[in-house]
């Protein structure tokens, strides 16, 4: 399976998703420059996590009109994998491939911190490796994390079951307290209707190998190449 | 042509920001402050076109880039030179 990994001016864990791709999951991974107007060859695309274009105006607004998303809205459009984290997901809405917007934090302040996400789904190409009431620990690092949308998107996002990631508490209760960010229902992460693209705040790529003292984000990484070898089987 | 074209966050998005402002203002004494919003200021010059083709693409670049109309209300208005 080879990895796509779209690099902006300004991305900064690129290196982060192609070490954990080629070096953790033992997969093909290339990086794509932003102004590459096209791609082949590539099963997941990752829009991985920094300050893409300085973050001006707002963060993504301006890299989603980057050449390459056209190719990778075309991609996504076919039921390709893409795959955004931190950075990734404020560009994934930017653009529209997801709905909804990131904005400040409610509390003002840039948090970088371990916290817990509980998984929503198991039938998604991204969580395929990890049963749904699962409690995982993962980073983040983020000063626009607040999820927001409108209240009938709120209701359409739960009715279609896209919300994939919720932050809670180590036991998997979702409170207050285990908010960090105010985002609006809990969300740390969601998915289109089709399940083919995700956005998530916290960075599994920084938590993938025992080496790093947590390797939660891997079982997320691994969840992508078992569906993608799932799909393959299928269609052979 | 000079525009001025004014963003600001929609009603019932959460502006963390302007709670500070405000919480600031009160601190200073200026308890007659009820709420601030912070929004965005921005001038844009454009050349060559004539007024009603430059409200229309000033427009687009707003709904486009400008502003995200998920989160944010914009208007703008044309200064003459």
């Amino acid at each position: 399976m080879r990895f796509g990994i779209v690099v902006f001016p300004g991305s900064n864990c690129d290196h982060d998703v192609y070490h954990v791709a080629k070096h953790v999951l033992g997969q093909e991974a290339s990086f794509l420059w932003h102004k590459e107007t096209s791609f082949s060859g590539v099963d997941c695309v990752v829009l991985p996590g920094g300050f893409a274009h300085g973050d001006y105006l707002r963060c993504g607004a301006m890299a989603r009109f980057s050449p390459i998303m056209q190719a990778v809205e075309a991609f996504a459009g076919r039921g390709g994998l893409v795959l955004g984290i931190c950075n990734g997901f404020q560009i994934l809405t930017e653009s529209g491939l997801l709905p909804g917007a990131l904005i400040r934090n409610a509390s003002l302040q840039y948090i970088c911190r371990d916290l817990y996400v509980r998984v929503e789904r198991q039938d998604t190409p991204y969580t395929a490796r990890i049963k749904q009431g699962t409690v995982l620990k993962i980073p983040v690092g983020h000063g626009e994390g607040c999820y927001y949308a409108p209240e009938e998107v709120l209701r359409q996002l739960e009715e279609q079951k896209q919300v994939v990631f919720r932050y809670c508490d180590a036991a998997g209760q979702v409170n207050a307290e285990s908010n960090p960010n105010g985002s609006l229902r809990a969300i740390a992460g969601l998915c289109n209707e089709g399940g083919n693209v995700l956005g998530l705040m916290p960075h599994p790529d920084r938590c993938a190998e025992e080496v790093l003292g947590n390797a939660h984000g891997r079982r997320i990484f691994e969840s992508i190449v078992h569906a993608w070898q799932q799909a393959r089987r299928m269609r052979i | 042509m000079k525009a001025r074209v004014y963003v600001t966050l929609k009603r019932g998005v959460l502006d963390p920001q302007g709670k500070a402002v405000c919480t600031s203002l009160h601190q200073l004494g200026y308890r007659e402050v009820t709420d601030v919003r912070v929004g965005k200021y921005m001038e844009v010059t454009l050349g060559g076109l004539p007024r009603q083709e430059a409200e229309h693409r000033l427009r687009s670049m707003c709904e486009k880039l400008l502003a995200n109309t998920v989160i944010e209300d914009f208007r703008f208005e044309f200064q003459e030179e």
